[in-house]
């Protein structure tokens, strides 16, 4: 019905956002990653972002190379470190709206500490956490978000520990926006990023995606089709739920939802009332003067 | 040239008696495609099929079946992991 023709006429509204010599991606068939990616580039239509003040920090991973491929100020730090560096980021240019955009292996586990520290501090990062269960790109080793039970390449027989429940931890830390989603929920992840983005202090998305080659393979739950599939089954939205409830385990119910939306001082804030007391009001009065001055842009 | 080519498209349709307009368009970039079949599995109009046919990379890409039920919804652009789809409202001029 289509007519050749006219397949390709318009460009796809995503590829304005992306490096397109570095498209097509490293991603497996079936990752969910490049579905986030997508969830992105729309939520960064919706929410109030200048995008050249959008800066992308991503760490080491699958995931870490969503800063290579989104073509806004981006930064690929070392292994973990995704997080410290964002923060610096931020500090030392307030205007700047800093995304850190990682995996579950580089943000909670060679980076955790980092992770608890930016949500105790409040610093004003988004963080969005695209969760796999392993570590993907070094060969699907278990991580600390991998399930009891599941199989990985570090373990054969099942995994022993106990996983991260990761907005449970961004919330006993202090996060003001806590959210999870599975790659299955396109328009909820747009509406988290949106709110997370438009949100002050650190606000956490934890998105639940397929890992088709690694995860899928070892645990033989079949392709990312479906995985996808059993997302739609088995994942049960509880807004607002108690996060000490929503542990994730093995082929057992994903319960989603926005989980935590408060306010609370930011880092930023607290910072500015502080030294400008002590410095006297010259800089970071400045630096307000900036932020108004940005705001009545927009406006 | 796109434009006749949609009239003739058009003309067609009313010749085989099915002359409801769709509302939407699905674009395809069948290179790009690796297969994953989330647009034709979560399409809510069942608008696409997976082709029997290869890309280069030697995927099966997905093919507009029923071009007619697209309402441009863009679900299938939300899912592509691989930017290679995605729907457009079309214009409503009448």
């Amino acid at each position: 019905m289509t007519d050749v023709a006219e397949t390709c006429v318009q460009e796809n509204p995503v590829e304005r956002y992306l490096r397109m010599d570095r498209i097509p991606h490293i991603w497996c068939p079936g990752c969910g990653i490049g579905t986030t990616v997508n969830c992105f580039a729309r939520a960064i239509e919706q929410a109030d972002v200048d995008l050249e003040k959008l800066a992308i920090v991503s760490g080491i991973g699958c995931t870490g190379r969503v800063a290579g491929y989104l073509n806004f100020d981006s930064f690929h730090t070392t292994h973990g470190r995704a997080i410290p560096f964002a923060t610096g980021l931020k500090l030392a240019n307030p205007d700047l709206k800093v995304v850190v955009y990682s995996g579950d292996g580089d943000l909670v586990a060679i980076g955790g500490n980092h992770f608890i520290h930016a949500a105790r501090r409040n610093a004003d990062l988004t963080v969005i956490c695209v969760n796999n269960f392993n570590y993907a790109m070094t060969g699907g080793q278990a991580a600390p978000t991998t399930p009891l039970d599941a199989m990985g390449t570090t373990a054969p027989y099942g995994v022993c520990e106990r996983p991260f429940n990761l907005p449970f931890l961004a919330k006993s830390c202090g996060a003001v926006y806590v959210a999870r989603w599975t790659t299955y929920h396109v328009r909820q992840i747009t509406k988290a990023m949106v709110e997370a983005m438009n949100k002050d202090g650190f606000s956490f998305v934890e998105i639940i995606s397929p890992c088709p080659t690694l995860y899928e393979r070892r645990n033989r739950l079949g392709s990312g089709l479906d995985r996808m599939k059993w997302f739609k089954e088995n994942s049960v939205i509880k807004n607002g739920s108690d996060t000490r409830n929503i542990d994730i385990a093995y082929q057992q119910p994903i319960i989603c939802g926005k989980f935590v939306d408060i306010d609370r001082p930011s880092l930023l804030e607290v910072t500015e009332a502080k030294i400008g007391d002590i410095r006297g009001k010259q800089r970071w009065a400045d630096v307000s003067r900036r932020q108004k001055k940005s705001i009545e842009q927009t406006e | 040239m796109a434009k006749e080519s949609a009239t003739s498209v058009s003309s067609e349709e009313k010749s085989a008696g099915a002359p409801k307009k769709a509302r939407g368009q699905v674009y395809i970039l069948q290179e790009r495609c690796k297969g994953c079949g989330y647009c034709v599995e979560f399409c809510p109009l069942g608008v696409l099929v997976m082709s029997s046919r290869f890309n280069a990379k030697g995927y099966h890409y997905p093919e507009v079946a029923h071009a007619e039920k697209c309402s441009g919804c863009d679900l299938c652009g939300m899912y592509c992991p691989d930017f290679s789809i995605h729907g457009a409202r079309r214009p409503t001029k009448e």
